[in-house]
């Protein structure tokens, strides 16, 4: 049997029953990662030596309460205590930050095991993981085709059996769109769900932390750990968190769910929206109530959020100056150059352009045309969730336009299209895989109101159950 | 195009990021390109609308006045790329 | 020359709040303390840290918007101001831009007899820098070091209009503005060590004229004193400008207090954009009449209103009163006093005469001083018994301040109490009378003043401790006999 094919909800239960250690199935991930990592290139940094020295403490002690003694791996924009913490930027290379952010301090206080940091675009700013300073990630299902970005690191090496979940970050679709690419579950929850405190900031009034995992149970156990007020974020929500275990049942009848028709539009790819299409009768079959919808302020999403999110991470970024940690200019006479040249050689050509593009949106005489109009138009959007959720409990579709394409290939624009306006809303939204095309996932987006991750879980559950495409892994052997 | 070079080369210095002179042309082209872009917004009237800054309905999010444990200085400054006296080592301001 | 023109001032005045901890996030506050040991990842600006507000900040700005007649806003927010420096971690100031927490107020201020409102534009609240620390001047330094204890401490910033005539003026505003502070007790309001800063706008323009003069700021003004000599020598510089036909530029200027002039601070700036916008990690802040309410109950007596009381309760002067006001420890002080020794006046003297000057002289506050408004009272009981004289007293003030002493202990040990045995002081006066003749003779001859010397021998020769009267009355009788 190999141990690192199990799913979380699996080994965890073996691990409590004492059939297998905590070593063991570090063994089996650390062995599975020595066979694929070379060609999937999923990690920034390999912490397994840390990860046998937990799991050993685990085995001596023996307890093994939910996530205890799971491996896991993280994006590189969380911050991890003792552990380079990146954002696969040249900025931060080396970086060892004094605290963990709150999601990684809670499965780390829960026993999980962290196996290594993930890849990631450079600070969140890309779409294939191909800006990361240190590799691009490759595709588990064909190594010559992105795994998506800027999660593409997790949900590499999830999709590759190389950890058993990931906590990732989500700003514009990130994680969706990454899993939906490598074909596994990724969860954006709603905004403020997830303590963003750790989270190397980008957009912060996108940015959330979500799980990736290879079903939707393992997603609402992960959920059920990193989910919750903390204090330390000031948008975190302090509505109760629900054992999410509770909404995985397949019967949705009276669920009803609505499907945008612009999200079906033309530049999405026919066989994505024939899968699609397709999930959405079995849906019907499953009882619910399938409709069409509208989300008519759409097509507004992708430049509202260009203006809001470089706007935001212009400031966020500023504080990366060589003076009290990153990258350097060790030859700069004065502060000014020192500044400007450590910003200009630590940060890769996405980033400055990002950054530049947001101080024109907040400079003074920009700041009404730019900024203030985006805000206004992300209210437009907003409601259009609004208007859809007093009729539906959920909505499906597509979580990207196309499935994983050749490295190089497409227009970047279309990766993000789907994913943003849930971003911009704030609400939950969760990929899961809805579909094969070519032999290549296509990521099955759901999108339900504020605190709905039940019933994104719940829809998620029944349709997985029904179908079985979480069960079809890439094949890496050769 | 709605940005030139010295447009960049402007903002690169209220960005504090230094470019090459390449780099000043080819932002300036994809910047105008992405600013073009955003020029759909114009079909919307959007003088009515209140912007949407916050997108929780969350207010006086406050915490009590009590102190928490601070880094000790070497942790403060164990990134540092210089230091000196415990404190970070900058150039010269002027 | 000066009558002819009119200056316009302005203040911006920085607070430091005495709370507990930073303004957004848990960290002590320090003075003093090791560089950068009070220092967390939100206030070094570290990856990944989100700022959370603290109550108190919002509490502190309440009450000293209420106490400056503002009105409190309803609704306000923080925006971020983006400028790269190295003591701002962040590099970008978490403030307050154009929704305040309060605004449209005034304070009052005393001008010979006439009283004056200033008004208040608004009051923010924003986070502190650190500190650079350089190796000489800032210009010759080869590099600087960076200590972020203080980066993230609560201000607030509390800007008049431009309502202030006078350098003197100015001072007045600023003494009173402080001593409201200090009455609520938000800030320990020290100009040297920077918990009070304050920052003037002038221009000047024709007695008449509408139209201000183009303005300039002043920064570097770190004391009363250089408030006031920066503005005069401003106010003649554009004056002498004017007069030339010159002209004037908006600019910023700093205050050299070496030299006693204000210079340019134009350097290769580039023209500055703070690109402002709503911070989106802090919700905004709602503040109800309930709360207005619930602050305002809390708020002490104000210096104003304490004046008004000192003065028609204990018929003080304006002067005393306000002298008594200036610092909400000092009233504190002179109010316990006299709640055990009904005599405000005297108790005024003492406080503003010799406990200041002790205190000045040794550079030191009220709070931390060993003498407590009760020892004051015993000493100035023994007073009226007639126990030490007033002479005595001052020597026994004196030591009460350096030991900490109760009064009687001190009278007791150094053997200082009052000679009022009439036969004892009669052997002293006739001593006195026989050994200066020719004194004796000119009081005789009708030189009064003669009198006062062979006082001062009698109290000499007692080494201070008789009875003034009664020597007084003793060397009169003597001097009568024909």
């Amino acid at each position: 049997m190999n141990l690192y094919h199990l799913t979380v909800h699996k080994a965890a239960e073996m691990l409590n029953r004492r059939e297998i250690k905590a070593q063991e199935v570090l063994e089996a991930v650390s062995r599975r990662i020595d066979l694929v990592e070379n060609k999937i290139k999923a990690f920034i940094t390999l912490t397994l030596d840390q990860a046998e020295k937990k799991a050993k403490e685990l085995d001596d002690r023996h307890e093994f309460t939910g996530l205890g003694g799971i491996p896991y791996g993280v994006q590189d924009n969380l911050c991890t205590l003792g552990v380079t913490t990146t954002c696969a930027s040249k900025m931060l290379e080396g970086f060892i930050p004094p605290y963990d952010a709150t999601a990684v301090g809670r499965l780390k206080a829960a026993g999980a095991v962290m196996v290594g940091k993930l890849n990631m675009d450079e600070f969140g700013m890309g779409h294939f993981t191909e800006t990361s300073c240190f590799h691009p990630t490759n595709n588990p299902w064909d190594l010559t085709r992105v795994a998506g970005g800027s999660s593409g690191g997790a949900a590499a090496a999830v999709a590759a059996g190389e950890v058993y979940y990931a906590l990732a970050s989500d700003t514009g679709g990130s994680l969706r769109q990454s899993a939906a690419y490598c074909g596994v579950v990724g969860m954006r929850p709603t905004y403020g769900r997830v303590s963003r405190y750790g989270l190397v900031a980008v957009a912060s009034s996108m940015d959330q932390v979500g799980p990736v995992t290879r079903n939707v149970t393992d997603c609402a156990l992960v959920l059920n750990l990193i989910c919750g007020y903390d204090g330390l974020d000031s948008n975190s929500l302090e509505a109760e968190v629900p054992d999410y275990r509770g909404y995985l049942e397949t019967n949705l009848k009276g669920m009803r769910i609505g499907f945008p028709r612009e999200y079906f539009e033309n530049y999405v790819d026919e066989s994505v929206r024939d899968a699609v299409k397709k999930a959405l009768l079995k849906y019907e079959e499953l009882g619910a109530v399938v409709e069409e919808t509208g989300l008519p302020h759409s097509k507004y999403a992708l430049p509202v959020f260009r203006l809001l999110a470089s706007a935001e991470a212009s400031s966020n970024m500023a504080r990366f100056d060589g003076v009290r940690y990153g990258y350097r200019d060790e030859e700069a006479q004065d502060i000014a150059e020192m500044m400007s040249n450590s910003r200009g050689r630590g940060f890769g050509p996405e980033v400055k352009r990002n950054i530049l593009l947001g101080t024109y949106v907040l400079s003074k005489e920009q700041y009404d045309t730019y900024y203030l109009r985006a805000m206004k138009v992300r209210r437009l959007i907003k409601e259009d969730f609004d208007r859809a959720f007093e009729k539906y409990d959920l909505l499906v579709a597509p979580t990207t336009a196309t499935v994983a394409f050749p490295r190089g290939e497409r227009n970047e624009d279309l990766s993000d299209l789907l994913t943003i306006p849930a971003s911009l809303a704030g609400i939950p939204a969760m990929s899961i895989p809805g579909g094969m095309v070519d032999g290549l996932p296509v990521g099955l987006q759901l999108m339900g109101p504020r605190l709905a991750e039940g019933t994104l879980l719940k829809a998620a559950y029944a349709f997985e159950q029904a179908a079985d495409y979480h069960l079809r892994t890439p094949v890496l052997e050769v | 195009m709605a940005l030139t070079e010295k447009d960049v080369e402007r903002l690169s210095v209220l960005a504090r990021i230094s470019l090459t002179e390449e780099e000043k042309k080819a932002f300036a082209r994809q910047m105008s390109s992405i600013l073009d872009s955003a020029a759909v917004l114009d079909e919307l009237s959007t003088d009515r609308i209140e912007p949407l800054i916050y997108v929780l309905s969350k207010y006086n999010v406050m915490r009590d006045d009590k102190v928490r444990p601070s880094l000790a200085n070497d942790e403060a400054l164990a990134n540092a790329p210089l230091k000196e006296d415990a404190m970070f080592k900058v150039p010269r301001l002027i | 020359m000066t009558e002819k023109y009119e200056a316009v001032i302005g203040l911006e005045v920085h607070v430091e709040l005495k709370t507990n901890t930073k303004a957004f996030c848990g960290c002590g506050l320090s003075f003093g303390a090791l560089p950068n040991s009070h220092v967390c990842p939100g206030c070094l600006g570290m990856p990944g840290a989100i700022p959370v507000l603290n109550r108190e900040l919002v509490e502190f700005a309440i009450k000293t918007g209420l106490a400056l007649n503002c009105k409190i806003a309803e609704f306000c927010r923080f925006d971020r101001k983006n400028y790269f420096y190295p003591d701002l971690p962040a590099n970008y100031q978490i403030s307050q831009l154009d929704l305040p927490i309060a605004s449209a107020g005034y304070l009052e201020i005393e001008s010979e007899g006439v009283k004056k409102k200033i008004g208040i534009n608004r009051v923010h609240m924003e986070e502190d820098a650190g500190k650079l620390v350089h190796q000489g001047s800032i210009m010759t330094t080869p590099y600087s070091l960076v200590d972020l204890n203080r980066a993230g401490t609560p201000l607030l910033e509390i800007v008049s209009e431009p309502d202030i005539r006078s350098p003197r003026e100015a001072s007045m505003y600023m003494e009173k503005l402080r001593s409201i502070l200090l009455f609520l007790r938000v800030s320990d309001c020290k100009m040297e060590e920077g918990s009070l800063r304050c920052d003037a706008n002038v221009s000047v323009r024709p007695r008449g004229q509408e139209r201000l003069g183009t303005r300039t700021e002043i920064k570097n003004l770190n004391s009363f004193r250089s408030l006031e000599r920066a503005l005069e020598y401003e106010i003649k510089r554009h004056i002498e400008l004017l007069e030339e036909g010159g002209e004037l530029v908006q600019e910023t200027r700093t205050w050299d207090e070496d030299r006693q002039v204000t210079l340019s601070m134009r350097s290769k700036e580039e023209a500055q954009d703070y690109r402002y916008f709503p911070d989106p990690n802090l919700p905004p802040v709602i503040i109800d009449p309930e709360w207005v309410e619930r602050v305002r109950k809390t708020l002490p007596e104000l210096p104003d209103q304490a004046r008004e009381r000192l003065m028609s309760e204990y018929n003080l002067s304006s002067y005393d009163a306000n002298l008594l006001t200036m610092s909400k420890d000092v009233l504190d002080f002179f109010d316990a006093c006299v709640a055990e020794y009904n005599e405000p006046k005297l108790i005024a003297n003492w406080v503003m005469g010799e406990l200041t000057r002790l205190l000045n002289q040794n550079n030191m506050e009220i709070k931390d001083c060993r003498v407590t408004p009760s020892s004051l009272a015993a000493m100035l009981k023994l007073m009226e018994q007639g126990t030490i004289s007033g002479k005595i007293a001052k020597v026994v003030f004196e030591e009460m301040f350096n030991t900490g002493d109760a009064p009687e202990k001190i009278v007791k040990d150094r053997g200082l109490v009052q000679i009022s045995d009439e036969s004892a002081i009669k052997a002293i006066v006739d001593e006195v009378i026989a050994a200066n003749p020719k004194v004796v003779e000119d009081f005789k001859a009708g030189k009064e003043k003669a009198l006062g010397f062979l006082v001062g021998q009698v109290m000499k020769a007692s080494k201070g401790k008789a009875n003034p009267e009664i020597v007084n009355r003793l060397l009169r009788e003597e001097l009568s006999r024909p």
